[in-house]
Parts: C-alpha cells; sequence; structure tokens
C-alpha cells in the first residue's frame, strides 16, 4: 500500500516475544501465521508497521507481532487507525477485529472508515460468535444458532461483512478463511490497494463455534464449494466443472456445467475487480446454491481521505504564514497608550 | 411615532449623570439578527476603551416559530469606565424588537430603565403570540419604566427605499437601524460598523449600503428623538487599562487560540477530533481554519470516534485534542481511560452546559465537575483545570496542553456555556513572552539487563512519574500497549495482583504530584472571616460581589481555582486562614464536595441552577448572610435559591464558627 522500500526480513522477525494464548485449536493462530508469512513477501518494515485492534479473541493479535501495536476498545480500533492515519500517513497500518467488535459495538465505526477510505487493510476475523465472553451468539450468527444467551437459538437475520464493507463504500472487498493456503495472496492483493482493504476471514472458533464453515473451509475436501476469484479469470469452481454465468433476462448470477473445460460455450463470466455491480451479486450469493466466493472480490481504488486531508491542508496553509503573534492579534483591535503618569 | 413619557422613579439609572457603567440587552426574535448586533455593539464599545462583559442568550431552537416567547433571543452588555467583570445584573436599557421579547425580558428590567420598543411588530398577532391580552406599550402597564415606543420597522422600509429592495427583505435591516440608534445613544463612530458591513456582503454591494443606509437613519433617529423623549446621549469614560493591543474575544476562540498555542510550545502539530454539539461547535469551527499552524481537523461520525482518532494521533506522535460538552464528554468516558491507562496526551475540553442528559443545551451550568474529576470506570485520576473568563481561556488550553505533555496524561479543561459564548476585552499576549515545554519523544532503548543488551521499557518512569512517549516509525523501539493491565516496566500484559496494585498506585501519584502553581488570592486578605471560593465562570459575580462587600468594611475575600485537580498544595492552608469558607457554584455543589473531601474543611455551598449566572447582587446577599449582626453588614435576602443558602451558625457543634486548629 505504501510506496516504501523494501525491507528484508523472516517471519521469524515478525514474532513478538509473548506467549500466544489463543484456545488450541484456534483458527487465529493460522491467520496469525499467514500474516507473518505475508508481511516479509510485500517487503513490509516493522517499524513502520502498527496493528491496531478493538476488543475480543482476534483483538489480541497486535501483542504477537514484533511491530508497533495498539490494542484499544470495544469496537473502536477504526477511530484510532483513522487518528493513526491523519498523524502520520507514512505507516502501514492492519486493524484486526471480529465480528461483534466490528460489526456490533463498532459498525458504525467500521462504516465510517470505509466510506472515508482511509489507506489501511482490516482483517474482520469472522467466527460467528462471542468468544471471549463465552459463546453468546453475534451479529453475524446464523439464525437458529444456540448459545448462553440464546437457549432457544438465535431468531435475528445475521449480517454479512462483505456486503457490508460494499455497502458502506469500501473500494476493496475479498474474502478468505483462516487455514487456506490463499490467505496470504488475498493479503498481499489488500496490502497492494491504496485505501481502505476490507478482508473478512472466516475464523474457526473450536470452543464455542466449532467447524461452522466446514462446508467450504474444511482443511481438506471442501475445495468443489470454493469460488476462488482472480482478476481476468473466468469464475470457475469445482475443478472447472462448474462455473458463474450471468442470467440477462434476470440479471442474477446461476451455476452452469462446464463441459470438456468449454467455459466460454457455457457463457461463465470473467472476473473483473472492478465491476462493482457484480461484485455486489458475489457479496450476496447465497452458499449452498452456489459456491462461497473468495479472494478479492473488488478492487477499485480511489483517491484515500489522508491524502485529500493532507492536500486540503497544504492548500489552506498556501501563501499563509504561520505567525502565531499575528493570530493572536487578528480580528479589529485597538490600543491602549501609555498615560503620562506611567513610567516609560 | 408614539414616544410616551411615564412615571417613573426620581432619577433613573441613565440620568444619574455619566454612569460608570451600563448594561444594555438587545432583545428579539431569533431571526432578528441581535446576536449580529450585539456582537457589533461590543465590538464599537470596546473600540471605545470601555470595559465590557457580555451574554448572549439564545434559544435552542434554530429557527423557532417567528413572535413566540421561547423564541425570543438576547444579548446583553455591560460595558464602562471600571473595570467591568460581570454581563450585569439588570439591564439599564431593553430594546424588545417585539411583544415576546419585551414580556421575557421585561422583569430583568431596573425600575426606571429605558424599554426602546418597535411599535411596527406590536400589532394583534404577535402580541397574541406573546400572550398579551392588551398592548403593552399603550394600556399604561409600563409605567415604572421609560418608553420610547416607535415604528422602526417603518423607519427602516423607508431608509432603505431607495435601494429596491422587497419589504421582506428590506425589514432585515432593521437590527441595523437598532444598532444606529445605540451608537448614537453612546456616542459611538458608526466607521468600524460600516467597514465590517462592507467587507460582509463584499459580493452584494446593494446589500451592505441597505445597511449601511438604515444604521445611518437609526443614528439620525436618535437626534430627533432627544429632542422629544426620554432618550439622551451618554458618554462613558474609556476605562484605565494596561497599555498594550487589545481585541475582544470569546472562550471559544480563547480556546482555540490557546490549544494552538500550546501545540506550538510543545512543538507539535495538533489533531483535533470533533463532533457537533452545543455550546462546544464554535472550537472545531475556529481550529478547522487554522490549518496554516499545523493542525488537522476531523469531524468524526460520533463523539467516541472524535476522541479515539485523538487518541490515535496521540498515539502516533501529534498532540491529540478532542472537545464536546456534557453528554458528549459522558460517552468519550471509555477512551479516556484508555488514555489513562495507556499514558498518552490529550486535551478534553468540556463547554459545560445544563444537564442531566440534553438538558439545557444553550444555557450555561457548572455540573460536570463530578464527571470531570470522578465519573471514569475503575481508578483513573485525570488532571482538570477550569478557565474562569473567555480571556483565562487562552492560558488555561496552554496550560492543558503543557500538563498532557509533561506528564503523558488526559487533561480535562472546563469552560462553560456561558465562557464559550461570552466576549471581553482580551490584552493580546506576545507568545514569546511563554516558556516553551517541547514534547521529547524516545529515540533508543532506555535500560540495560543485567548482562548489558539494551531493552526497551515502555513503562519507565521518568522523575514526573510519565512515561515515554514512543513515536511508531522509530525503529528498533516497536512495542505494544492497550487498555489492559500492563507490567510497571515492559507494558507487557500483567494481571498480577502486586502488578495491579504497583500500577493503580503509579498512575495516582503521577497525577497527584503534577506541579500547579500555588493559589492566589483573587481580591482581598490571606486571612480573615470569610472566604468565597469559585471556579469557573462563577469568577466575574464573585469578585464584584466581594468587592462592593470589601467596600462595607466586611473581612472576605475572593478565591479562584484554576487546578480543581489536582489541587494547589498550599490551597488547604490557605482556605484554614478563614473562619467561613463559601462555595458559589452552578451545580448542586460540587467543587463543595471536592473541598470537603480533599481538604477535610467545611466549606459551604451556595447553588444555582436555573441556566443563567449568578448575579452580583445574589451573592452580595449571600455573602451578607455571614455577618448578619456586625457593623456595616447589608445583609440580604437571595430570592431564587433560598432554600440552598448555607446557614453560617450552623457551623460546629460547640456553636464556634471558628475553625478546630490543625484542621485544613
Ligand atoms: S474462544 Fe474461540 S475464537 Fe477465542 S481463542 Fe478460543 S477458539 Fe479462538
Amino acid at each position: 500500500m505504501n510506496d516504501m522500500t523494501p525491507i528484508q526480513t523472516t517471519l521469524k522477525d515478525w514474532e513478538s516475544d509473548q506467549e500466544v494464548r489463543w484456545c488450541p485449536g484456534c483458527g487465529d493462530y493460522a491467520i496469525l501465521k499467514a500474516v507473518q508469512r505475508t508481511l516479509p513477501q510485500i517487503g513490509a518494515d516493522p517499524k513502520n508497521t502498527v496493528f491496531v485492534s478493538g476488543i475480543g479473541c482476534s483483538s489480541r493479535f497486535p501483542y504477537y507481532m514484533e511491530t508497533y501495536g495498539f490494542h484499544t476498545i470495544h469496537g473502536r480500533a477504526p477511530a484510532f487507525a483513522t487518528g493513526i492515519k491523519l498523524a502520520n500517513p507514512d505507516l502501514d497500518v492492519w486493524m484486526v477485529t471480529g465480528d461483534g467488535d466490528g460489526l456490533s459495538i463498532g459498525g458504525n465505526h467500521l462504516m465510517h472508515l470505509l466510506r472515508r477510505n482511509v489507506n489501511l487493510q482490516v482483517m474482520l476475523f469472522n467466527n460467528e460468535i462471542y468468544g471471549l465472553t463465552k459463546g453468546q451468539y453475534s451479529p453475524t450468527s446464523r439464525i437458529g444458532t444456540t448459545t448462553p444467551s440464546t437457549p432457544m437459538g438465535s431468531v435475528d437475520r445475521p449480517a454479512n461483512p462483505c456486503a457490508f464493507a460494499l455497502g458502506s463504500g469500501a473500494r476493496f472487498v475479498a474474502r478468505g478463511f483462516d487455514v487456506s493456503k490463499n490467505l496470504p495472496d488475498v493479503l498481499i492483493a489488500a496490502h497492494r490497494h491504496q485505501g481502505a482493504a476490507f478482508i473478512e476471514i472466516f475464523q474457526n472458533c473450536i470452543v464455542y463455534n466449532k467447524d461452522v464453515f466446514n462446508d467450504f473451509a474444511a482443511p481438506k475436501g471442501a475445495e468443489d464449494r470454493q469460488l476462488w476469484l482472480t482478476d481476468g479469470e473466468p469464475m470457475l469452481y469445482a475443478g472447472g466443472t462448474k462455473g458463474i454465468k450471468l442470467d440477462l433476462d434476470t440479471l442474477s448470477l446461476q451455476v452452469v456445467d462446464v463441459v470438456d473445460g468449454d467455459w466460454q460455450s457455457a457463457g461463465v463470466i470473467v472476473h473483473n475487480v472492478k465491476n462493482r455491480a457484480i461484485a455486489h451479486m458475489l457479496v450476496e450469493l447465497p452458499f449452498g446454491p452456489f459456491p462461497m466466493a473468495l479472494g478479492v472480490l473488488y478492487d477499485d481504488p480511489r483517491p484515500t481521505f489522508e491524502s485529500a486531508v493532507i492536500e486540503q491542508n497544504a492548500k489552506a496553509s498556501e501563501g499563509r504564514e504561520a505567525n502565531l503573534a499575528k493570530l493572536l492579534a487578528k480580528g479589529q483591535t485597538w490600543t491602549v497608550a501609555p498615560s503620562a503618569a506611567d513610567p516609560v | 411615532m408614539a414616544t410616551q413619557a411615564a412615571e417613573r422613579p426620581a432619577q433613573t439609572p441613565l440620568e444619574t449623570g455619566t454612569p460608570e457603567a451600563v448594561v444594555v440587552r438587545f432583545a428579539g426574535d431569533s431571526g432578528d439578527g441581535m446576536q449580529l448586533t450585539g456582537g457589533q455593539f461590543t465590538l464599537s464599545t470596546a473600540l471605545a476603551g470601555n470595559d465590557l462583559a457580555t451574554f448572549p442568550d439564545f434559544p435552542a431552537e434554530i429557527r423557532a416559530p417567528q413572535g413566540t416567547l421561547f423564541g425570543v433571543s438576547a444579548f446583553q452588555i455591560n460595558f464602562g469606565s471600571t473595570q467591568i467583570e460581570t454581563a450585569g445584573d439588570a439591564p439599564d436599557v431593553l430594546v424588545a424588537m417585539n411583544p415576546a421579547a419585551l414580556k421575557v425580558n421585561l422583569a430583568a428590567l431596573k425600575p426606571g430603565g429605558l424599554i426602546i420598543a418597535d411599535t411596527g411588530e406590536f400589532n394583534k398577532r404577535n402580541l397574541e403570540k406573546a400572550k398579551y391580552e392588551t398592548n403593552p406599550l399603550e394600556d399604561g402597564s409600563l409605567a415604572k419604566w421609560d418608553l420610547l415606543a416607535f415604528d422602526i420597522s417603518a423607519l427602516t422600509i423607508e431608509a432603505v427605499k431607495p435601494f429596491g429592495l422587497g419589504n421582506k427583505d428590506a425589514l432585515r435591516s432593521k437590527n441595523m437601524w437598532t444598532l444606529g440608534l445605540a451608537l448614537w445613544m453612546f456616542d459611538r463612530d458608526r466607521q468600524p460598523i460600516v467597514d465590517w458591513l462592507k467587507g460582509k456582503f463584499k459580493g452584494k454591494p446593494e446589500i451592505a449600503d441597505a445597511n449601511i443606509a438604515a444604521l445611518n437613519a437609526g443614528h439620525a433617529y436618535g437626534e430627533t428623538a432627544e429632542l422629544s423623549g426620554p432618550l439622551k446621549k451618554l458618554t462613558i469614560a474609556p476605562v484605565e487599562s494596561e497599555p498594550g493591543l487589545y481585541r475582544t474575544i470569546t472562550g471559544a476562540e480563547a480556546v482555540s487560540l490557546g490549544l494552538v498555542a500550546g501545540a506550538q510550545l510543545a512543538e507539535l502539530p495538533m489533531f483535533f477530533g470533533g463532533y457537533p454539539i452545543t455550546p462546544a461547535s464554535a472550537i472545531l469551527h475556529y481550529l478547522a481554519r487554522m490549518k496554516e499552524f499545523g493542525v488537522t481537523t476531523f469531524q468524526a461520525e460520533d463523539e467516541i470516534a472524535a476522541v479515539c482518532a485523538a487518541i490515535g494521533a496521540s498515539y502516533a506522535g501529534q498532540l491529540g485534542v478532542t472537545s464536546s460538552s456534557g453528554p458528549g464528554i459522558a460517552l468519550k468516558g471509555e477512551a479516556m481511560g484508555l488514555a489513562i491507562m495507556t499514558e498518552l496526551p490529550l486535551v478534553i475540553v468540556n463547554s459545560q452546559r445544563g444537564g442531566p442528559s440534553t438538558g439545557l443545551p444553550t444555557k450555561t451550568e457548572q455540573s460536570d465537575l463530578y464527571q470531570a474529576v470522578y465519573g471514569r470506570n475503575g481508578d483513573a485520576p485525570m488532571p482538570v483545570i477550569a478557565s474562569r473568563s473567555p480571556a483565562d481561556a487562552f492560558e488555561v488550553a496552554i496550560e492543558a496542553c503543557r500538563i498532557a505533555v509533561q506528564y503523558m496524561t488526559p487533561v480535562m479543561l472546563l469552560t462553560d456555556g456561558y465562557i464559550a459564548n461570552a466576549a471581553e476585552p482580551w490584552k493580546v499576549p506576545d507568545p514569546a513572552s511563554y516558556t516553551p515545554f517541547p514534547a521529547k519523544f524516545l529515540e533508543e532503548k532506555n535500560a540495560k539487563d543485567a548482562d548489558g543488551t539494551e531493552r526497551l521499557l515502555p513503562y519507565k518512569r521518568d522523575e514526573k512519574g510519565a512515561r515515554p512517549w514512543i513515536k511508531p516509525g522509530t525503529p528498533g523501539l516497536m512495542h505494544r500497549i492497550g487498555g489492559i493491565e500492563k507490567h510497571v516496566d515492559t507494558g507487557n500484559i500483567d494481571y498480577s495482583p502486586a502488578n495491579h496494585q504497583a500500577m493503580t498506585d503509579a498512575r495516582k501519584a503521577k497525577i497527584d504530584n503534577i506541579v500547579v502553581p500555588d493559589q492566589d488570592v483573587a481580591l482581598g486578605d490571606t486571612t480573615g472571616r470569610l472566604a468565597v471560593v469559585g471556579w469557573g465562570s462563577t469568577f466575574g459575580p464573585i469578585h464584584q460581589a466581594v468587592r462592593r462587600a470589601r467596600k462595607n468594611g466586611l473581612s472576605v475575600s475572593h478565591v479562584h481555582v484554576r487546578h480543581v485537580w489536582p489541587l494547589p498544595q498550599n490551597l488547604g492552608e490557605l482556605l484554614s486562614g478563614f473562619d467561613q469558607v463559601l462555595v458559589p457554584e452552578m451545580n448542586t455543589g460540587q467543587f463543595k464536595t471536592v473541598l470537603r473531601d480533599q481538604l477535610f474543611i467545611d466549606a459551604k455551598s451556595l447553588t444555582k441552577t436555573s441556566g443563567q449566572p449568578f448575579s452580583i447582587a445574589e451573592l452580595e446577599a449571600a455573602i451578607g448572610k455571614f455577618f448578619n449582626g456586625t457593623p456595616n453588614d447589608e445583609g440580604g435576602e437571595v430570592l431564587p435559591n433560598a432554600g440552598q443558602l448555607p446557614e453560617p451558625d450552623s457551623g460546629y457543634d460547640d456553636g464556634s464558627r471558628k475553625r478546630p486548629k490543625g484542621v485544613n
């Protein structure tokens, strides 16, 4: 994201001396490794890298990174990150949040971060549950999720993080999952994007919401239900035997069979990361009848918030002298002359 | 034109020769431009060399229905040839642009005072809206006062006729017509207002000309009215003031300038996160226009984001500032706790207003003191300082920046709706006269292990108890901070009992030991019968009341506290030199509680929560009660809060009023 001289590092350089305290088997471990593997690849500089998080299991992330880190308060990480970027746009900021932190208590801030287009990466770990507070249902839990706070199953409709991001005005929306070998590629793309890059990462909470993503995110055997999107490539999955077509009568996406790799005649469309209309359809694809759309769903940069602010600050200062004495004496003034009695 | 001579006291306030001070209140519909009129009249008063204090009083509704009682907007100014510290109690002159304005403001007018009323607006409809059954200008009910009633509306339309404006547009110049009359009355130069109008309507010269014509017509009318009615020209001598350059300033402006100056003295860029709220928004507006001073302003999505972004900016090495009023400050509470925990500099400006909840958005109160001092979860100590007047807000803002940067702590600066909006003359200070307090950032590791390896300890404290400020981007100093309890040195997560005890103690000690200047006595002796202890915007009325009481020979002093938390070291000892301590404040006794708690003194409370500042008379009466039975004691009644007055004689069990020795 920032044009900086690449730095040579290894995965080890990104590990802090802190003992990682997630539950054994938690998907967070895999994400942590993926990030630590990605940063050397993009030539990131530890001293310029800041991880900012809110509250929740995922938000412990900064402690484990040998970078600058700020573990803030529940839901507000986007606001802290915005302040950090405005104060020093050269910092490479990664925000870590969860489904509760980012979409419940912090939904408002996340929306504004995305619409403002602050130049940073947002990793939303979606495990569809509140882990740290011991297993209450979250805003992304599916209807009927039975938890201590919903003994008869949850009744409210879940939020869709990528649809939320796109609706909020995000210019980069991507999806991955904890144990996916493709996750570093998604992170690299997010980092390359200038502006707010939103990545939903499905994460397995093995204690409170075990394996709820197994239908598409099982370590093995679910590949046929993954639609990995690549810019300029046809939308194919299940080993190229199935594809996605745009039905022009209903203006909706459809699954089609592809015979002998002839996707053209099956009407399979080519992924264009700049196509916002298709992106809206991709984030909404119902899993089940459709595969899970993964990878970079949308990527079409716009000028960033901080560049606009800096430009305006510079413009406002143009030709104006920062003279405090003059500022204080601005407006209509009058002078009281020393009277004859005053010593001169 | 219907000037009407009325019965009045033997001598009206305006007939006492050349008065030392005059109080004028402009009142009209919120659409009548009374704040603008008041503001320009203030400017001309300042240019005439009078000392002054103003009090804008406007409705919460932006466009309240025309002519209604709740849509009345008023601007009061007290000016004179002596030191002026308050906007004045009762006006000598009331300008009433419609019946509602008359009704709402009449009770305040001094007996024998002058009413200037626009008969053009005293029509059936407006009288009904103001709930008048008969026209007060005609039914003799105003006999106690002098009345100058004539058709300002018609005269204005007449005056601006040559400019071809429709009646509606023409009537917009009514306030300038009125201002012209007021300028004549106090023998003021019109030129500065003419210049201002020309500047304001640069793109619309015909509007500027119409307004100038109205101003001139109002002024010319004064001559005529003098011949036929109670109006007379008054000249008020300029006040004796220290030589130097002066301007008028409101509290909101002074806070903004003080913050800019503070950031400059700290040699830091400033980041200001704000969210619109009355009466604090003006600070955001001012700072948004000071970008060339390294100020970035950020209008956040809510109060929480505003403070969080400011903390983020502080973390990244700028001076983070946020501002709000009571309800918004409540929302920022959790984030302030994080700034306390992560020990980052932050200035939080609270322009207090009447509460709780939405309360009285446009009225003043001092009821957020508990919130400032005690209002966070956990043991979360934070310095609190309060400005006493619009001009003082400049100094206090600098002081807030100094403490924040030197002690690595959030600081709350208390002002209030009165200070924010009121204006007073200000001797423009020389920025070079302030001692800079440049921020220092840690550049290299600050500790060594036993084996000599260099190590970073992000929570290693200096002699002030402050931890180092470490900017992300600094090579080799990567570290993590957050809201979870941290180890005393490394800042790593540490929940252990001994560590939490040590960190709680360290955070408290740091704030307790902040060096604040010794408390002085604002007026009077350093010992005596009664100390009137104030904080914040009660300065003016307390000062005047104590001055008058002292003139009457009473042994009373005025002590005004800027450093509310921690209190000045010598305050307990100073107050122990007085038999009694009275704490007037615009809340139900919050500072009194702090004083009782911290100093173990029997401070008595005088409280007022009407959304209006104390009047001098109220305070004089309260002071008098402490001197019942002593010579020269004026005594008196305090009607508004009579039930809340302390009983001075109820003091000690043995019936004595003396403080036991050794207790302070
Ligand atoms: S509770 Fe769930 S999400 Fe949290 S650390 Fe344990 S497994 Fe991971």
